[in-house]
């Protein structure tokens, strides 16, 4: 059958639809002219302002020490609703499996608006903390279908045949599940790291005075800050998120 | 025993922190607000009268042809680019593939900016526009309600073409081929053979991008100007600039009903209910 020549244009279309706004902002970044728009030569200046902004330090900071703590918890309850979830096809793990589900669908502001209504009620005040309970709520949801899709791959009967040839109970933990298990959690895990760096919308809700991560900082530069700032500093972003994907593409496609 | 020792963790985790949540917002939609910002004591219809006023239609109507207009462009185009890249060799699709997600691993604030500065007031694509004479001087690409369109398409569509090019991947081709054999013309097989076949992976797409462009918030808020305004900046209104805490209740009850109708329909129409991915929670 003859090929219709249209898909593949369309595809080229959309790639470069995809990736010029991103290059226009990469080469603004080191354009001299202090509101951006036409070129006024190569420069350096912006980043070398980005890196004595106190702000943007403290920023990134927080949003670190959030993403680690909202990893690590997520990790863990996620792994044990994906193992649940896998293990027992009981009437309990039916409501369980909707309420993993829900919160993918439901939309940011929705989720953030309803936290925020939890923490003014119980006035809870808003702090790092209670963006780490926002995080922790929207990242189990994701590491939990991870681990529960690299469970439906896992063959059981290794454990009962290691267990038949007399390995104790440490020895199937660390020589089977852990090798075997290990790179689903840690895809699960990076997930949710990702997801909590990159997370404005619900954050922006309940995150209170000085508990400002990156993308509310971004957000209020784009918003007062100058504009060239803001070039360099998402280009900075920019790099450091692909440079963490590749890493840990590299480091996983080891493991496997 | 076992299984309640670890389910337990997670359900009452999503039972303290998203069902109530979710619920109280439909509750403090009937409270009234206290002027200093607060929830009051009490009852009222009050809030819910003033949602439904007619000055908030424009927005409602904004809000809803937005999103389905984002959801209409991103599925004519992902159909054919999940077409091409079912169909290409692996080398070419596993490329695409990567081009594809690639510019998604940045922060989707950083993607809004990226098109504030494309279409910045001197930069080159508005010199571009000029010099072909599709733009005037003065001519504003930032800040209207097609701009946000275009916005919002290049943010959703990646999420319409993975899902179209996972089911075009599992469509047999062949089909396609014994249509024309039997004298379907080039148009009807597509629509007749390969529509169909593939419309598990078109609803996927559909809801994906249907529902958090619903939710859009910072994409008017950064692209868009006062007169552009989608139902989740008016929320975020209520809860920044006027704390009216009811009222943004209510609007995003509003929200939550239009979100869950057609997930509601589109699972009793779907019968089973393989995990599906959703977005990562932006936009």
């Amino acid at each position: 059958m003859k090929q219709s020549k249209m898909p593949l244009i369309i595809t080229i279309f959309v790639l470069v639809f995809f990736y010029v706004p991103i290059l226009v902002l990469v080469a603004q970044s080191f354009n001299a002219a202090r509101f951006g728009g036409s070129w006024q030569g190569f420069t350096f200046r912006w980043y070398e302002e980005l890196f004595q902004n106190h702000n943007v330090l403290r920023a990134t900071r927080n949003t670190l020490l959030v993403a680690f703590i909202t990893t690590v918890v997520s990790t863990l309850l996620g792994t044990l609703a994906g193992w649940a979830l896998h293990h027992y096809k009981t009437g309990l793990q039916k409501v369980h499996y909707g309420f993993i589900y829900a919160p993918l669908v439901v939309p940011d502001i929705l989720m953030g608006m309803s936290l925020l209504l939890l923490f003014v009620n119980l006035s809870i005040p808003l702090s790092l903390n209670t963006i780490i309970i926002a995080h922790i709520t929207f990242c189990i949801s994701y590491v939990t279908l991870v681990v529960l899709g690299r469970l439906q791959d896992f063959d059981f009967s290794l454990i009962e045949a290691a267990q038949d040839l007399g390995a104790g109970t440490l020895t199937i933990f660390w020589k089977i599940l852990v090798p075997l298990l290990g790179p689903g959690i840690a895809a699960g895990a990076l997930l949710a790291f990702t997801l909590s760096i990159d997370d404005f919308v619900i954050t922006y809700l309940v995150a209170g005075p000085g508990s400002t991560t990156l993308p509310v900082y971004v957000y209020s530069m784009m918003k007062f800050g100058s504009p060239a700032q803001i070039n360099a500093l998402c280009v900075l972003f920019m790099a450091a998120t692909f440079s963490i994907v590749i890493l840990s593409q590299l480091v996983l496609n080891k493991k496997q | 025993m076992q299984e309640y020792l670890i389910t337990t963790p997670t359900l009452v985790w999503l039972i303290l922190l998203f069902l109530i949540p979710t619920l109280l917002v439909f509750a403090i939609s009937f409270r009234p607000a206290t002027p200093s910002g607060g929830i009051g004591e009490g009852w009222t219809l009050d809030t819910w009268r003033s949602v439904a006023e007619t000055n908030y239609n424009s927005i409602y109507w904004r809000t809803f042809w937005l999103s389905l207009a984002t959801t209409v462009i991103c599925l004519v185009i992902a159909i054919p680019v999940g077409h091409w890249m079912a169909q290409t060799s692996p080398k070419w699709r596993n490329f695409a593939l990567l081009l594809i997600i690639l510019p998604f691993w940045t922060n989707f604030l950083i993607r809004i900016h990226a098109w504030r500065t494309f279409l910045h007031p001197d930069g080159f694509f508005k010199d571009t526009l000029i010099f072909l004479g599709l733009a005037e001087e003065q001519t504003q690409l930032l800040y209207n309600e097609w701009t946000i369109l275009a916005v919002l398409v290049y943010s959703y569509l990646p999420f319409a073409i993975l899902p179209i090019y996972a089911a075009a991947e599992k469509f047999d081709y062949a089909l396609l081929e014994a249509a024309r054999d039997l004298g379907t013309t080039r148009a009807g097989a597509f629509f007749r053979v390969f529509l169909p076949g593939i419309s598990k992976g078109i609803l996927t797409a559909l809801l994906i991008v249907f529902i958090p462009a619903l939710g859009s918030y910072a994409i008017p808020d950064i692209i868009g100007g006062t007169s552009s305004e989608m139902i989740g900046n008016k929320i975020a209104q209520r809860v920044f600039s006027d704390r009216n805490l009811p009222h943004a209740s209510a609007l995003s009850s509003l929200l939550a009903v239009v979100v869950f109708m057609p997930m509601l329909i589109a699972l009793a129409t779907q019968r089973d209910r393989s995990p599906k991915k959703s977005t990562g929670g932006d936009a």
